[in-house]
């Protein structure tokens, strides 16, 4: 990453850091904060769709496994948070593992068809196992995480902590890109037969970004189960899953920044778009047609285009070339 | 040369034993015996469809043999995944190249030393140290086999927009970054003009210079007759002759077979 990257990632983040210092509405920090927790959940999709090319329209029903097993930790056994969050990270990698095993044989539509089914069973289990989920009635009295005597039970609090996960998340997700894991994993995508000739166990790589995955969405679903507090089975749906992946798809699928912008645009659009009332999901329902069309590179792609465009309007002596392949090579 | 080394060669580093590979009625390979020395270029030649990329598919794991044996200086290939096979020291090209095609040249080549390199998913969450020592060394040594097939100033760009005869060169490059013992070639001449065919040439010279033993598949015969020590020549998935390039020139079931005529016109 060139100096001129990390230095405008800095200003970006203490300009997000800043924000709950000018806004002061519960309404707009608990948005941005479940903002936040989407773009974890997306994230962990861009690792397996656009790191590595596999898809999955399961990505809610890591969310949930993730929701439900904090809540229960926290709520029948009294857990405190935090290992609970662990805990729930740690499941839905096993679950990953047991999901990912059989189904990453399968490439295309069949391994998508078969998220699609894993999905479903999730959600099934998760209305119908009344003991441990309390059915479609839901699970109450979540606790909020806490340090020591400091608890994040304000809007304000929680999305600094949803802010710290998110960006330790992006950290990760950058570092196993850059490196050759991420390479291996690329490879996979760009020509899996020639991934294999170089040495790359390609079903296992493939497992790792699944687990990868469904270990960002169990994180996102403990974060959202300690932040609502309340938990009901159907924000685990089919329909979430596709929520992620078009967030994912609008942002710029092997982007980690395309993934966050995706994300936070999504979800607080229908928000912009709430005085249209009942004819809101038209407009925004276009509003992600267009976008598709007109940004086949998601929104990454877009800033990238224009950021080239501006490094060649304004070439520093000499230097032109140099810099636009680096932003490319990042 | 050694006693010992004289034995080695002669045993093969590459021993080919009744290898058969059927695709539903048709069989692509039948019975074939072969061996490559150690050292040695090879080449595997023969009319289309007479099983040549089916035998490299099998040695590379990417095709089940349906019977036979591979073995590689001593270990039996067969049973293997590709990607074991790449890690004993057996690298490839492909006849239709498959570059990692969206990434950058010098990433592509960087992938070929996965086998060569051990940074996992913890290294990765380490910034500095051994990762940084590491993904230097890797890049330099990508760097390096760039210049050495002769595109050195193409690494920063994506793989998709260099011309063929480049496209052919990073999988080249690619695979010697694993350091392969023996690197199976796949028609590496097709479709170059006879400048880039000299090029090649000269670059598989060097490649062997190196102690790489090359396994060749091609359709030109100046290549073949020029850089070959011997050749295995098939005909309908089977071996009709194996030698030396004088030799197999005047042996008359490959001239009749293969040529259909003398092979001076080529």
């Amino acid at each position: 990453m060139s100096l001129r990257n990390a230095a405008g990632i800095a200003v970006l983040i203490v300009a997000v850091g800043l924000v709950p210092v000018f806004v002061h509405s519960d309404y707009a920090l608990n948005l941005f904060g479940v903002a936040g927790i989407y773009a974890i959940a997306v994230m962990g999709l861009g690792i397996l769709l656009g790191f590595t090319g596999q898809m999955s329209l399961a990505q809610a029903a890591f969310f949930g496994i993730g929701a439900y097993t904090s809540g229960y930790l926290t709520v029948h056994f009294g857990w405190s948070v935090w290992p609970a969050m662990a805990c729930a990270v740690l499941v839905s990698a096993l679950v990953g593992v047991a999901v990912g095993y059989p189904c990453l044989r399968l490439s295309g539509h069949y391994l998508a068809l078969a998220t699609i089914g894993f999905g479903i069973i999730t959600q099934l289990v998760l209305i119908n196992w009344k003991d441990f989920t309390n059915g479609s009635d839901g699970m109450t009295g979540i606790p909020p995480p806490q340090i020591g005597s400091f608890v994040f039970d304000t809007y304000g609090r929680y999305y600094y902590l949803v802010l710290a996960v998110m960006l330790l998340c992006a950290y990760v997700a950058w570092r196993i890109k850059t490196t050759r894991v991420g390479r291996a994993l690329a490879a996979i995508r760009e020509n899996e037969i020639a991934a294999r000739a170089c040495g790359i166990d390609a079903t296992r790589y493939k497992i790792i970004a699944f687990v990868l995955a469904g270990s960002y969405a169990g994180l996102a679903g403990s974060l959202l189960a300690h932040d609502i507090k309340f938990l009901s089975p159907d924000s685990y749906s089919f329909d979430q899953s596709v929520v992620f992946l078009v967030m994912l798809i609008l942002g710029g699928s092997s982007s980690i920044g395309g993934a966050i912008l995706g994300a936070v645009l999504l979800w607080c659009l229908p928000e912009v778009l709430r005085p249209l009332r009942s004819s809101y999901i038209m407009v925004y329902g276009a509003a992600v047609v267009a976008m598709v069309i007109f940004m086949p590179r998601g929104l990454a792609g877009l800033l990238e285009a224009a950021r080239t465009r501006f490094a060649r309007g304004t070439p520093p002596p000499g230097s032109a070339a140099p810099v636009v392949a680096k932003a490319e090579a990042v | 040369m050694s006693a010992d080394a004289v034995a080695a060669a002669e045993s093969g580093l590459l021993e080919v034993r009744g290898l058969m590979k059927r695709f539903g009625g048709v069989t692509a390979v039948n019975a074939l015996d072969m061996t490559v020395r150690n050292g040695d270029v090879h080449a595997l030649i023969g009319p289309n469809g007479s099983g040549k990329t089916t035998t490299l598919n099998v040695i590379s794991a990417l095709y089940r043999a349906d019977g036979g044996s591979i073995r590689f200086d001593g270990t039996e290939l067969l049973g293997k995944p590709a990607h074991a096979i790449a890690r004993l020291g057996i690298a490839r090209t492909f006849q239709n190249i498959r570059l990692f095609g969206d990434l950058p040249v010098v990433e592509n080549v960087m992938i070929g030393r996965h086998v060569r390199t051990r940074t996992g998913f913890v290294g990765a969450l380490l910034p500095g140290g051994a990762t940084a020592r590491e993904e230097r060394a890797t890049r330099d040594r990508a760097c390096e086999l760039l210049a050495f097939v002769g595109i050195g100033a193409a690494a920063n760009a994506q793989a998709r927009s260099l011309p063929y005869g480049d496209q052919r060169r990073v999988e080249i490059a690619r695979a010697l970054a694993g350091e392969p013992r023996l690197l199976l070639l796949d028609e590496p001449a097709a479709g170059m003009n006879p400048t880039e065919t000299d090029d090649l040439v000269a670059l598989l010279r060097r490649i062997r210079e190196g102690g790489t033993t090359l396994l060749l598949i091609e359709h030109d015969m100046n290549l073949v007759m020029s850089v070959s020590d011997r050749i295995t020549v098939l005909n309908f998935g089977q071996h009709i002759a194996e030698g030396p390039p004088d030799e197999i020139a005047r042996n008359a079931d490959v001239i009749t077979a293969y040529l259909g005529g003398t092979l001076d016109a080529a």
